[in-house]
């Protein structure tokens, strides 16, 4: 980044980056709309004008189930012998983080007189929150998910269609993520006057990644305010999965100033941690621990990509992390030493996610059984007061588990064979 | 840029637009279905009456693309097109008309060893590019380009959306070198069997600007050509019709060539019907 006006980056520093990264590298028809929901995002969320915050968090307590517990994990606790407590967002209506940002977005297009949302959505918990939040509030709500997801995200699937959202399935590329939101660019590009565009994690143009953020900050604020009351201190760490990193960002920001707090965002390390050019594929989604630096979607960030620029594809086990961006606030932190990027691979994460239904009598989604897996590989590194966000429930990810586990010897898994007709 | 009173010295595109007014803007993208191909359809273009080729470098997210434009870059990655080979290519046309490039900011930035746009910039002047068009390189982000564009010469073409109005068109036309790029419609690129009332809604709130103006997204006729310029076009942008000929002709070099003769037939007579009515003799109602 040596060629910018530095005069120019300081004046845009305060609104749309994070450090070097962020911005709003959109098609030009998209710009008014990118302002106009800076101006909704400082009247409403900021300053809570007609009491938008104040409905919000009403609709998150009665509709979204919030707030959700601070759990401390017993068999974890003894397995690791510290302290582990959970943030059981996968208690969140929905079951899963996603419904923080995706009621607060739906709300707030309601605010801003928007007609109708769309959303894109990977492993279809981000479309399953807007579509809810969408039919609570009586909005027309259409989703874009990748081919590939919709094959293994099937009850996903089902619900948001039961709750009355249109799903389109991408057929371009690997038809995961990645897919999904150039689609759905492409639609608010068309319809960006009457159309709020629900971008399901910290990542986009300016205001999203901030906006998002805001919207998931509850996760943070609750454990915090939790942890202070359970164990009498703030936690020696906290751990969070990252994919675009909406839950990551959500449960890290209250804790940012506390310096004495270390954050863990867990990365999907899929099967290699390498990059095959030739392919054009990454098995991986560990956009924090080996991307560059590069413009994706809306924003410099770290990303899966060639050396010439062109997007890699990456891969994880599970559709959430599945992903070759990441949010650039969260990228940020990464590059000033706040936050450690860290990654398991998939077996890892198949067991992370076994080993808690196990022992704890909670399924997790795949992408936090990343923060799991990496919660039994690198506990002795973790304090002796632990903080792990389960991000949501694993009742979407059962069918990959099996097929998963079925090819797999894993330490932690039942006899799957059972499971056979 | 010189800080004289008098205009700074027209690009070799502004020119093209101006000495050419209706001028025809045609586009392809480059390596679809290969870099050899490419250079004979560009040829191609040029002796159909191309006054300005743009040729689209391939990346992986083209968000600002159309399902026909998608699936030329998706051909020309699959045949392997690089930024380099994409150079090379360049390097060895001769074409009468002035060539820019039109991709995606993350190519630009990426274009040398570390992520800085001036290695993309120096390598295009190199080649005898005279412009560059970023379809998601807002206006709000674009000093760093605009400033190398600007040490080397090349014009940084903007788009004007049917959505840009009141202070930001006015930032952008403040900007605006070469010529402005008008979306005739939200969307993205894409053949279209009309033009767009937006089109003519844009042309009128850009009248009062005296830079060069040119029309696309949706333009596939001479028709249309003709319509946009009696409009009050200066030059008209033809991508995704173009590309249908390249996936789908037998002989593609020929029948592109002929789709830019019909294309420029139908600007020039757009021109000729404003010139007519301006000299306010209207032609008789056809019996």
């Amino acid at each position: 980044m040596s060629t910018s006006d530095p005069e120019h980056n300081r004046e845009r520093d305060s609104e749309a980056t994070f450090g070097d990264y962020g911005g709003q590298y959109v098609p030009e028809a998209l710009m008014p709309a990118l302002q106009e929901l800076e101006d909704a995002y400082e009247r409403y969320v900021l300053e809570n004008e007609d009491g938008f915050m104040d409905e919000f968090r009403e609709r998150m307590r009665d509709f979204g189930g919030r707030p959700t517990p601070l759990q401390r994990a017993d068999r974890l606790s003894e397995r690791y012998d510290r302290e582990i407590y959970l943030k059981r967002e996968d208690l969140v209506h929905g079951g899963a983080h996603k419904l923080n940002n995706a009621l607060g977005q739906v709300l707030l297009s309601k605010y801003m007189g928007k007609e109708r949302v769309i959303a894109e959505t990977g492993a279809g918990q981000h479309g399953t929150a807007t579509a809810m939040a969408a039919a609570h509030l009586d909005m027309p709500c259409e989703i874009y998910m990748g081919r590939t997801d919709v094959n293994r995200q099937r009850p996903n699937v089902y619900r948001m269609r039961m709750n009355g959202a249109e799903v389109n399935p991408v057929e371009a590329g690997s038809g995961t993520l990645k897919e999904a939101i150039n689609e759905t660019f492409r639609d608010w590009a068309t319809t960006v006057e009457t159309t709020h565009y629900v971008i399901g994690s910290v990542v986009g143009p300016h205001p999203f990644p901030k906006l998002v953020r805001d919207f998931q900050a509850v996760i943070g604020r609750e454990a915090r305010e939790q942890i202070r009351e359970k164990a009498g201190r703030l936690p020696d760490s906290v751990v969070a999965c990252a994919g675009g990193g909406s839950n990551t960002m959500g449960t890290f920001h209250e804790f940012v100033p506390d310096d004495d707090v270390a954050l863990y965002a867990v990365e999907a390390g899929g099967s290699s941690l390498g990059v095959d050019e030739e392919e054009g594929v990454a098995p991986n989604s560990a956009t924090l621990s080996t991307g560059t630096d590069g413009v994706l979607h809306g924003a410099m960030t770290k990303l899966l990509q060639s050396e010439e620029g062109q997007i890699v594809e990456s891969h994880s086990v599970s559709a959430g992390l599945d992903y070759a961006g990441v949010g650039p606030e969260l990228a940020n932190l990464v590059e000033t030493d706040r936050v450690t990027p860290v990654n398991v691979d998939d077996d890892a994460a198949l067991n992370g996610f076994h080993r808690l239904s196990n022992l704890e009598g909670i399924i997790p989604a795949l992408e936090s059984s990343h923060a799991l897996g990496y919660l039994e590989e690198s506990h002795d590194e973790l304090g002796d007061l632990v903080v792990v966000n389960v991000s949501g429930r694993g009742d979407k990810d059962l069918e990959t588990v099996l097929e998963e586990t079925e090819k797999r010897d894993l330490e932690a898994a039942p006899d799957v064979e059972v499971f056979d007709g | 840029m010189t800080d004289d009173s008098n205009a700074a010295p027209e690009s070799d595109i502004e020119t093209a637009i101006r000495e050419n007014d209706p001028a025809l803007i045609t586009y392809i993208t480059a390596g679809d279905p290969s870099l050899e191909d490419t250079k004979r359809y560009v040829e191609a273009l040029d002796r159909g009456g191309s006054d300005l080729i743009e040729l689209g470098l391939p990346f992986s997210e083209p968000v600002a693309e159309g399902a026909t434009i998608q699936a030329a870059i998706n051909r020309a990655l699959d045949a392997g097109t690089t930024p380099e080979g994409f150079f090379e290519l360049v390097d060895d046309l001769e074409t009468e008309a002035p060539l820019l490039v039109m991709t995606y900011y993350n190519m630009i930035l990426q274009y040398g060893s570390e992520p800085d746009v001036r290695p993309f910039v120096e390598r295009a002047a190199e080649a005898g590019l005279s412009g560059i068009i970023v379809p998601d390189l807002p206006a709000e982000e674009a000093d760093p380009l605009r400033e190398a564009c600007d040490d080397h010469g090349l014009d940084l073409v903007f788009i004007v959306a049917p959505t840009t109005e009141g202070e930001r068109l006015e930032t952008i036309m403040s900007q605006v070198s070469g010529f402005a790029y008008v979306q005739a419609r939200l969307g993205t690129t894409g053949a279209r069997a009309d033009v767009s009332t937006a089109t003519h809604e844009s042309l009128e709130r850009l009248s009062e600007y005296d830079v060069p103006k040119a029309v696309g997204f949706g333009v596939s006729e001479g028709d249309h050509a003709a319509e946009i310029v009696e409009a009050g076009a200066d030059g008209v942008i033809v991508g995704s019709a173009l590309i249908d000929i390249v996936a789908g002709s037998d002989d593609p070099a020929a029948d592109l060539e002929a789709k830019a003769e019909e294309l420029k037939r139908g600007a020039v007579r757009g021109a000729e019907s404003l010139t007519v009515d301006t000299e306010d003799t209207p032609e008789p109602e056809q019996p």
